[in-house]
């Protein structure tokens, strides 16, 4: 009984401060700081996934929301404030539509949640009694990538489609510092091998406990923010077809698979109970290396096979 | 029944020394010291909680896992204080003096 309450007083204060630290985060000034408070609420939403038995979404959340988006925002940062700065007020018009526009949403919103049922099992009963037509043991990953494949497989291609809209934005300033820190450098000599180790891991493992491909690309990504960080960059002759085949190998993968059966009467996407589970862990394997490689690439923020021509005004050419 | 407690005691002095580091990165009156705080007193006070939790562990496997948990920790804090505190004075921030 007591141990249920102070549990729940733990839900408490972490409820309270999410929602402080969302406010902390918007009404911030200071955009660094911002930012920061931004990665802060990520590992808090982060424990509250794990609070809610979801530790699948847990890390995704704390890989991707408050890890790599975090990196992100602190590359935008810096490249922003390269540039010279604006101030500009918005108007009071602009604030009033958006105070009434966030107003209604949030009664809506409130609408809907109070409106749920207080104990909803959803499909979740279906899911288990099928799991074994799907070949994997951890239901998270037979829903992503077999009983709702369609919505994971356009979720490859918007991060396929983010990136060109990056690329296609061209000459971001690249931040080149001649001097690499040598505690960086032997840092990330040491952390990337296992952070490959690890990604593998979570591939693996995704088939049967929380994990899947895109914690997995999730860290790889990790590792390519890191080898940018000390200012390596990809030979010139892989960033063209290599690294474009890379890009795009986990959507060819999962709609050459998915189409694969079509010829065998069955519909688009569905794999045959007997091999799903070979299918999936090829599905994934490309999946992740792509999500791996987009985001390493969003944060570099522009193409590197077009770093010597269009980029040299700001390039200072140091390249190792 | 020894083990519980001596887990008991391992994480009650490990969350000791995370509240001490919280206390030190308040308090403390600029970068460096908080840094120090912060660093030295995390890394000792997450190691005894690791060890209080390898305590509790149904196989060697997760005992490995909770020590690479560690070691990664310990490598990846030691570095961000590092940066953390080179970047600081590159930008020519000086060191707190009484």
């Amino acid at each position: 009984m007591e141990e249920i309450d102070l549990l729940l007083l733990f839900d408490a204060v972490l409820g309270f401060t999410l929602v402080w630290l969302a406010w902390q985060t918007l009404s911030s000034l200071d955009l660094f700081r911002a930012v920061v408070l931004f990665i802060a609420f990520g590992l808090l939403m982060a424990l509250a996934w794990v609070r809610l038995d979801a530790p699948d979404v847990a890390l995704a959340e704390a890989t991707i929301g408050a890890g790599l988006t975090g990196a992100l925002l602190l590359s935008a940062l810096a490249q922003l404030s390269a540039r010279q700065k604006h101030e500009s007020e918005t108007s009071l018009f602009l604030r009033l539509t958006l105070g009434v526009l966030m107003f209604f949403l949030l009664i809506g919103l409130g609408y809907i949640v109070f409106s749920l049922p207080p104990q909803a099992l959803g499909l979740s009963v279906e899911v288990a009694k099928n799991i074994e037509l799907s070949a994997v043991a951890n239901p998270v990953t037979a829903v992503l990538i077999n009983y709702r494949s369609y919505d994971t497989l356009l979720e490859l291609g918007v991060l396929l489609l983010a990136l060109l809209a990056v690329w296609s934005l061209g000459s971001a300033s690249t931040r080149k510092s001649a001097f690499v820190n040598p505690v960086l450098d032997l840092l990330t000599r040491i952390l990337v091998p296992v952070f490959i180790l690890v990604s593998g891991y979570l591939l693996w493992v995704g088939a049967f406990a929380p994990g899947g491909a895109f914690q997995a690309g999730a860290v790889l990504a990790a590792a390519g923010v890191l080898l940018f960080l000390n200012d390596w960059h990809l030979e010139s002759k892989y960033t063209g077809f290599a690294l474009r085949s890379v890009l795009v190998i986990g959507l060819v993968m999962f709609i050459a698979i998915g189409f694969g059966f079509v010829f065998l009467d069955r519909v688009f996407l569905e794999y045959p109970p007997e091999l799903a589970g070979g299918f999936i862990l090829l599905i994934e394997a490309a999946a992740s290396l792509s999500i791996g490689i987009i985001l390493a690439a969003l944060f570099l923020g522009r193409d590197p096979s077009v770093k010597s021509d269009s980029c040299s005004d700001i390039d200072t050419g140091v390249h190792k | 029944m020894i083990i519980d407690i001596v887990t008991g005691v391992l994480l009650l002095v490990g969350a000791l020394f995370f509240l001490a580091g919280t206390l030190g990165l308040l308090r403390f009156p600029d970068v460096y010291t908080r840094l120090h705080a912060l660093t030295k007193a995390d890394n000792v006070g997450l190691g005894l909680i690791v060890i209080a939790l390898m305590l509790q562990a149904d196989s060697w496997f997760v005992v490995g896992k909770l020590l690479l948990i560690w070691i990664l920790i310990l490598l990846a804090g030691s570095g961000v204080a590092h940066l953390v505190a080179s970047t600081a004075q590159k930008r020519g921030l000086k060191p707190w003096k009484k």
